[in-house]
């Protein structure tokens, strides 16, 4: 008997939960500016994801998808990635959009229920959120695919979680990547659950980095709640993409610390202490106790940052609670190119209403 | 001018659209160097390289998967499915994310991508490779989904497809890929969408049909005529959306309407022609609407296959009913 192949996978670690440097350091953090960018991204998209669910809470927004403990992740994929990449997300990377320029306003109106969220003004070519798990990461194949056939320098980042690698989808699309070799970076976000069903009852396998194996791609993991390892580890991946090594996965152990949705109640299928005790891995604490051993962030630094992130959230949140919705005849407006003839009709009643006298039921 | 059977005209039209912008790709199962399972992408590997001639890997929703990320950066992907039998895989990708692109994203993305497939019954083929699901399709808001019954049909209607913005389920009848041979001249132009063929003119019964059955039903429209029955033979073409104005005024002049297709009867896009013409054609129907569909069955395999397809039998008895009513 001979063996035919052997298989090992990297784990990134720069900082330990206490944020003590374990690992080596990344070049772009011996710069305070680039730290502190991270920093003030984790800790923008827990507001944000705060004032999102606190909406929510109030009638105000329909069902959000929180990423709170996962900012470290998804903070990291952004910063990784330059502004003419793609990013193909799922619906908890709020950190990564916001990054890479899509509004607060935009995703506010998108989880309140209006399609014009998905019309980003700055990262024109992402993807919006796609809410079938696991999905688009074939739309990242394909987007990779015309990048290498153009001959740019490019690459696309999709996110997924640990539930997505289950799906069939998940695998033809990095299969796909790996045949083409095209610049596509596979991030699985492995919060651990998929709604209720924690990661062991989704896959026998030890690691979903490993699911790499299987399509001939490179795969690693890294500590998801480091955001100084994710940055480090997306970064190296974008930058084999652009060089034409082609496409690889990583996965980002982290942790869902709030409930899958707002419409979800994870005290059903989880204990308090399982939950308590991951909190101390909370990547944002971790960052601040690095920059404040180093120096580099003072009481005054953190208490000017949550000043500056309030007045933005809240002038976000008053703008799009004064965003009248579209008018009904928006349904027919982008559906094609040009409103074929056989739905004119169906248009004119939707934007008319003369069966909805009175009132209709809203 | 060449003649070339529907296949053909198909191969014609892609050769076009590669030759005429660089934008076009294709990929799919054995369509490169085996040039297809129907020979429809035969020789262009060779003229066009394997960048834009893609044999894929043995994955549907990879393919449709994958032609949405390219179409959504402006390529214009034309994704063969082997048969439509197979096409299910694809249904998430282009349910969930083709048909939706546009819409989801106020237009700043858009999904300008064909999805083509052999589809339909009569060559005696394996199990699941007979199938005619184009209701499926034709249920889905942000589809068009069309269907060729000529290789004039073919040639115009598959350019019309590749140029057009948004996704388009092409899906080819395979019973009639070399059944006829048409001059077609490759010009370059396109036929139009959502717009039915009036194939026969005749004033005492429509018959609305599409697909393979086109030529059923031709031939039934002649065996009428020697019966003295002058039908009138209308090819939907695209079955999303309708151009129900044809079928109705056709309708108006007739009263009478036999629809015909391969598909079974139940939410058949027959289904919703007749709920059309019951709405806005009443009062010019002189008989009840008649449908000559495949049945409510799985469709059977090869040996029952002839029993299960509409017959120029049945197409003229439905017509015969028609015309004899009240």
């Amino acid at each position: 008997m001979s063996t035919v192949a052997r298989f090992e996978f990297r784990y990134t670690r720069v900082l330990d939960p206490s944020g003590a440097l374990v690992g080596e350091l990344p070049d772009f953090a011996g710069d305070r500016e680039a730290l502190v960018d991270l920093y003030r991204g984790m800790v923008r998209t827990r507001r944000f994801d705060a004032k999102a669910v606190s909406l929510q809470r109030t009638g105000r927004l329909g069902t959000y998808a929180s990423s709170l403990g996962q900012e470290a992740t998804s903070v990291g994929i952004g910063a990784a990635m330059a502004a003419d990449d793609v990013l193909v997300p799922s619906y908890r990377e709020a950190g990564t959009q916001l990054w890479r320029g899509v509004t607060p306003l935009e995703i506010l109106l998108y989880w309140g229920g209006d399609e014009r969220g998905m019309d980003y003004q700055v990262p024109r070519e992402d993807f919006p959120i796609s809410v079938p798990v696991g999905s688009q990461a074939l739309h990242a194949t394909g987007c990779a695919y015309a990048f290498k056939l153009r001959r740019q320098k490019r690459a696309t980042v999709a996110v997924l979680g640990d539930g997505g690698t289950s799906r069939g989808d998940f695998y033809e699309a990095i299969n796909m990547a790996g045949v083409w070799h095209v610049p596509a970076v596979f991030v699985v976000s492995n919060n651990r659950y998929a709604i209720s069903v924690p990661l062991r009852r989704q896959t026998a396998a030890q690691s979903l980095a490993q699911k790499a194996v299987a399509a001939g791609i490179p795969g690693e993991q890294v500590d998801g709640n480091d955001v100084l390892a994710v940055r480090h580890a997306v970064a190296r991946a974008v930058a084999r993409a652009r060089a034409g090594e082609g496409p690889s996965l990583i996965e980002a152990l982290t942790y869902r610390l709030g409930d899958h949705t707002t419409a979800d109640d994870a005290s059903r299928y989880r204990e308090e202490a399982e939950v308590s005790a991951k909190w101390k891995e909370d990547p944002i604490v971790r960052l601040r106790s690095y920059l404040a051993n180093a120096g580099l962030w003072t009481k005054a630094d953190e208490e000017k940052l949550l000043e500056e992130v309030e007045a933005e959230l809240t002038e976000a949140v008053d703008a799009y609670l004064a965003t009248p919705p579209q008018p009904p005849e928006a349904m027919f407006d982008y559906l094609y190119a040009e409103l074929p003839t056989a739905l004119v009709e169906q248009r004119r009643l939707a934007a008319g209403g003369e069966d909805d006298e009175d009132g209709g039921d809203g | 001018m060449a003649e070339v059977t529907l296949v053909g005209a198909v191969n014609m039209a892609l050769a076009r659209a590669l030759s005429d912008d660089e934008n076009v790709l294709l990929l799919g199962e054995d369509i490169g160097v085996d040039g297809g399972v129907f020979r429809a992408t035969e020789g262009l590997l060779d003229r066009f390289g394997p960048e834009r001639v893609i044999d894929t890997p043995l994955s549907e929703c990879g393919i449709a998967g994958s032609a949405i990320g390219m179409a959504a950066q402006g390529l214009k992907p034309v994704a063969e499915i082997q048969f439509m039998g197979f096409i299910y895989p694809t249904l998430d990708q282009i349910i969930s994310h083709a048909s939706r692109m546009r819409n989801r994203t106020r237009g700043r993305l858009s999904c300008p991508m064909v999805l083509r497939a052999p589809f339909g019954g009569g060559i005696r083929a394996p199990e699941h490779h007979s199938e005619s699901t184009e209701a499926i399709f034709a249920h889905i808001p942000g589809l068009r989904v069309v269907i060729p019954s000529s290789p004039t049909r073919a040639y115009g209607l598959l350019l019309a497809a590749i140029r057009d913005p948004d996704p388009v389920v092409f899906l080819e009848p395979k019973r009639i890929y070399r059944v006829v041979k048409e001059e077609v001249a490759d010009d370059g132009e396109a036929a139009p969408l959502d717009f039915c063929f009036t194939l026969r003119e005749g004033i005492d019964v429509t018959l609305v049909t599409w697909g393979a059955c086109v030529e059923d039903t031709l031939a039934a429209a002649r065996e009428l005529a020697e019966e003295g029955v002058d039908a009138e033979v209308i090819d939907v073409a695209t079955v999303k959306p309708l151009d129900m104005d044809t079928i109705v005024a056709s309708v108006a002049r007739t009263g009478r309407c036999v629809i015909v297709h391969e598909a079974a009867l139940t939410g058949g896009v027959g289904a919703e022609i007749a709920a059309q013409l019951a709405s806005e054609g009443l009062l010019s129907l002189l008989a009840p609407v008649e449908r000559v569909t495949g049945y409510d069955t799985i469709m059977p395999l090869l040996r029952l296959e002839d029993r299960y397809m509409p017959s120029r039998a049945r197409i003229k008895a439905a017509a015969r009913r028609a015309l004899a009513y009240g």
